[in-house]
């Protein structure tokens, strides 16, 4: 029965291949909108909270409250205030998007060696210096896990968006009625490939930047 | 926009219609409501919601702990269960639900099944990081006093180990506290019954929706607290993050 399902999904595939890119490309479009948009507000904010060694109780606290908040409850809550649409469900991924990032971002500068630190202002290297290219290339393989984690959950949550108007293969995937169970795990293995796709790409950047960092390991 | 719920039924909570002009109002967060249906609704919703977590969680362990020693004896095993747990975890969860309805059927087995294959991501990751951080010069000593690979594992490794063991284990309570609100996509049951059927209102019931899922972010954060007592308990040489 189960293999039936497989073989009826791995037919909609091609059958439906149009309906199923859009709809992927309607996805990515929402989950890396927000993913950019945390990304933008978490990583410069955990960089500076993490380089001036302030604000662990903050980093600590987003990081257990980021984790309790539940996906749909925020996503609802987000289209009571902005309605149906686009922007609910990015509001939403971008919020649940931020603690992973800040989080990492501030433990992996706050992390960093103080010797290493220390040597660089011996140096004469300005605190903005420091940052870049000291604490932030060394920090890089944490911070880089950091978005891997948002990234995987922002994509996989961007599909419950899609029973809050939010489009993509979230709207597929909860209109079983339409598209049938063979739609259904059609638009899931898409789901997963993107995720997993995206996870890869960021661990191999992740991987590089630890080579980088210990050449001789 | 397609229906919030997979089949729409249940019961039919609010009516707006009479009550206090909070909620005709729909006010945010209307005390009036929230004491009339503390018992018909929120408490056996957070009852259920407690009774789905502490299933998901202790299978979900016993599994994951299976699973990493295997990962952990044999390393060549690592890799794929570490990628089988990924891609579980990639799976988005109102997909998984209707997939196994044809299965298991619009039970609670069904959300657990879920749940549990959720939890393996975070606690097979952590068990195996664990273990594997356990210093040479231990296991070299270890070996020194005689210990067999068994007395090793249980006395030297296991209690090592416990400290990032009991971490994954509050990460996985507290995410699945959270996930499972989703399951009442399929059926009315935990926190997330409440919470659905507060989105199913033409208007969005803000009261139910805050109030419930209010509910469900406070019981992940006693959940997250009483973890971390326990860690600081069990394993009082490890300094407390």
């Amino acid at each position: 029965m189960l293999a039936s399902l497989f073989v009826d999904a791995f037919r909609f595939i091609p059958d439906n291949a149009g309906l199923l890119l859009s709809k992927t490309a309607e996805l990515a479009e929402l989950a890396f909108t927000a993913l950019g948009i945390a990304i933008l507000i978490a990583l410069p904010l955990g960089l500076w909270l993490g380089h001036r060694h302030r604000g662990l109780f903050v980093a600590l606290a987003v990081s257990s409250a980021g984790r309790a908040l539940p996906s749909i409850a925020i996503i609802g809550f987000f289209v009571a205030i902005l309605g149906v649409g686009f922007w609910n469900n990015a509001v939403a991924l971008v919020v649940l998007g931020i603690p992973p990032i800040l989080t990492n971002t501030f433990f992996a500068v706050e992390g960093v060696d103080p010797d290493a630190v220390e040597a660089a202002r011996g140096m004469g290297l300005t605190e903005e210096q420091i940052l870049t290219r000291v604490e932030l290339p060394l920090g890089l393989p944490l911070i880089l896990a950091g978005l891997r984690i948002a990234a995987v959950f922002v994509i996989a949550t961007a599909t419950i968006a899609g029973i809050a108007g939010g489009g993509g293969l979230g709207e597929i995937i909860a209109n079983q009625a339409a598209y049938g169970l063979p739609g259904v795990l059609a638009a899931a293995l898409c789901v997963s490939a993107v995720a997993l796709l995206t996870a890869a790409a960021l661990a191999l950047a992740q991987r590089a930047a630890f080579r980088r960092m210990a050449p001789t390991a | 926009m397609t229906g919030w719920r997979l089949a729409d039924g249940g019961p039919v909570i609010p009516n707006f219609g009479h009550g206090s002009e909070c909620l005709r109002d729909n006010g945010w967060l209307c005390t009036s409501w929230v004491r009339q249906h503390w018992g018909d609704i929120l408490q056996p919703a957070l009852v259920q919601h407690i009774e789905l977590t502490l299933i998901a969680v202790g299978i979900g362990f016993a599994i994951a702990f299976l699973l990493a020693l295997v990962g952990f004896r044999w390393r060549v095993f690592d890799p794929p269960l570490g990628a089988f747990t990924d891609i579980l975890y990639t799976i988005p969860s109102i997909a998984l639900y209707q997939l196994l309805v044809p299965v298991t059927g619009l039970t609670v087995t069904t959300i657990e099944i879920a749940l549990v294959s959720y939890t393996l991501f975070v606690l097979y990751r952590n068990i195996v990081a664990g273990l594997r951080a356990v210093p040479p010069e231990v296991l070299e000593s270890a070996r020194g006093m005689g210990l067999t690979r068994r007395q090793t594992f249980l006395r030297v490794e296991l209690p090592l180990a416990a400290p990032a063991i009991l971490a994954g284990l509050r990460v996985a309570t507290v995410a699945t506290i959270s996930i499972a609100t989703v399951a009442a996509f399929l059926i009315y049951y935990g926190l997330g019954g409440p919470i659905f059927d507060a989105l199913g209102q033409p208007d969005i019931f803000r009261t139910e929706l805050l109030a419930s899922g209010g509910l469900a972010i406070l019981l992940a954060l006693s959940a997250d607290a009483l973890l971390a007592l326990l860690q600081r308990a069990l394993t009082p040489w490890s300094r407390l993050r």
